[in-house]
């Protein structure tokens, strides 16, 4: 009882926190505006003569690059540079209170901006007869993973007190984690690294499990895909919380 | 109701806190004393379930921070130091989220909240973000946070650091004000402090306890315990002979110095005597003083000695 009421306050305050600053509306502005335009424009949304949102969600993967490391950055690096860590971890919260909490409040906003995405969806609607069952599979993918990127976020921002410090390392980590799986990055390895090596490598990746949702298949393996990576870089926050609360 | 056992703590090869104990019963207010780095903040991060201690533990009303650290932070009211507050939130939301997790329900959690601004005298501010405040309000704002569930262990880390004259002694009032219903433990490097709130000192130097004993104890382990101060018109020099002859005194200065009163022509010097019989001087001075009806004496008391001298003494640096 204590445990979901104490995540509750923590997700109430860090959403506050989010829209206190002018932050979380330049983020809105910003990614919607992009997607449009890579929608519309880039992806030739109208000129392919079809109702699908499939050039919509490719971009998502690349967008949520900038987008969830910079929603993410903040949550613990400037607790530690303010030095509020002290407060909120001296309070009768348990750390995995904390970081659940801060980590759901995170993918709310993440994806509420997402959800704001609708008028493109309608748009599909008015102009045809998209199969709705694929598009909520889409989000359902997307959502999964602003999550994992999130949770990479997460663990780099607990590990400085600098947020662009957090932010330059979750992109790098997620950037990987997106192209481990693509042919360019696996031929690379193919010619010295022994062939598992490659293929545990690529089965790290985020690209196939988030192309399965978008090909409308729901498969439990890749809900436990995304939830794994989640609940693994949650863990490693955790530790790294555990051991240097103080630095 | 709060005991402090065996607690050390070390950071790579620095030992931070070697062995600290001790106890503070309710009503006691506890200074802790030491310079810059002897492991003050150190401890009160171990004691409060910050950082975990290498060795040792702290007890709450019996509860291990280490083995039980809910129920044990339950009852903990904490002020780091520089009191770090969400600068974005208003002083109520945040008082209020506080509240939440205290685990008062809605209705209490607005009458908590109402009743800790009213008390911290944050009524003006409640609802201005807390970084656009003053550095004293910041910190009654983190005093609030501290004291909004009425915890009866309250533990200060440097709470008037910054604050101009005036915060200092509302702050002061504030905790001595409860001082009765709880067990508080203050760190501080501000002497004055201590006299003015603590009923017990604890000093610590290198992460060590050098000193645990009442402010008066304290003082009267100052080499000016038991000096005797004179305020006089002139120091004619049997005067100055006299007094220093005297087999209870050790010896005699002048403030300010002769050298310094022939420049400025200063009157109404200051003579201090300082005993080597303390219990002896005050009444061979009165009589010396009687006995030399010439010399012109507005003023004179018995010094309880000084705090910073035994810090000093007890702190310093010994190369």
């Amino acid at each position: 009882m204590d445990s979901i009421r104490n995540t509750k306050a923590i997700i109430k305050r860090e959403l506050a926190s989010y829209f206190e600053s002018p932050v979380a509306y330049v983020f809105m502005v910003v990614f919607l505006m992009l997607i449009g335009f890579l929608t519309f424009f880039v992806a030739r949304f109208y000129e392919s003569g079809q109702a699908d949102l499939r050039g919509f969600f490719f971009w998502h993967p690349w967008m949520f690059l900038i987008l969830v490391p910079a929603a993410a950055m903040r949550l613990w690096a400037e607790e530690r540079r303010a030095g509020t860590i002290e407060t909120l971890l001296t309070l009768p919260v348990t750390a995995t209170q904390a970081i659940l909490g801060k980590f759901l409040a995170a993918w709310i906003f993440i994806g509420l901006i997402v959800a704001l995405t609708f008028p493109i969806v309608l748009t599909t609607v008015y102009l045809g007869a998209p199969d709705s069952g694929a598009i909520i599979c889409g989000y359902i993918g997307s959502f999964l993973l602003a999550g994992a990127y999130l949770s990479v976020g997460m663990l780099t921002s607990a590990l400085t007190r600098n947020q662009v410090i957090s932010f330059v390392l979750s992109l790098v980590i997620c950037l990987f984690l997106l192209l481990a799986g693509w042919p360019p990055v696996t031929d690379l390895m193919v010619h010295w690294a022994p062939e598992w090596l490659v293929r545990t490598v690529a089965a790290f990746s985020f690209m196939p499990h988030y192309e399965a949702f978008q090909k409308g298949v729901l498969d439990l393996r890749d809900f436990a895909y995304y939830f794994s990576v989640i609940i693994f870089m949650l863990f490693g926050t955790h530790l790294v919380l555990e051991n240097r609360k103080a630095a | 109701m709060l005991a402090v056992k065996h607690l050390q703590k070390t950071f790579g090869l620095i030992h931070a806190v070697r062995d600290v104990s001790f106890k503070v019963a309710r009503g006691e207010v506890l200074g802790f004393l030491g310079p810059n780095g002897a492991g003050k903040t150190t401890t009160m991060r171990m004691i409060t379930g910050f950082i975990p201690p290498t060795a040792g533990t702290a007890e709450i009303m019996g509860h291990d921070i280490q083995a039980e650290p809910i129920p044990a932070k339950k009852l903990i009211g904490y002020l780091p130091e520089n009191a770090p507050v969400y600068a974005e939130m208003t002083v109520w939301n945040y008082l209020e989220f506080i509240a939440e997790i205290r685990g008062f329900n809605n209705r209490a959690n607005h009458e908590r909240v109402q009743q800790t601004i009213a008390d911290c005298r944050l009524d003006a501010v409640k609802h201005q973000a807390i970084g656009t405040l003053s550095k004293g309000y910041k910190q009654r704002v983190c005093f609030a946070q501290a004291l909004l569930h009425d915890p009866p262990v309250l533990i200060m880390d440097e709470p008037t650091d910054g604050l101009d004259p005036n915060q200092k002694h509302i702050v002061r009032t504030m905790i001595r004000d409860m001082a009765a219903r709880k067990a508080i433990v203050i760190s501080t490097h501000i002497l004055e402090e201590v006299e003015a709130i603590c009923t017990r000192v604890i000093i610590i130097r290198d992460g060590t306890i050098v000193a645990n004993a009442t402010p008066t104890e304290l003082k009267a382990k100052s080499r000016a315990h038991g000096a005797v101060e004179l305020m006089v018109k002139s120091t004619p020099s049997d005067m100055l002979a006299k007094l220093g002859h005297t087999a209870s005194a050790a010896r005699v200065e002048v403030y300010p110095p002769l050298a310094a009163q022939a420049v400025t022509g200063t009157s109404l010097p200051r003579v201090v005597v300082y005993p080597r019989d303390a219990a002896q001087l005050s009444k061979d001075i009165i009589a010396l003083v009687k006995a030399n009806p010439g010399w012109e004496i507005s003023a004179m008391k018995t010094l309880e000695g000084r705090l910073d001298d035994v810090f000093h003494e007890l702190t310093e640096v010994k190369n």
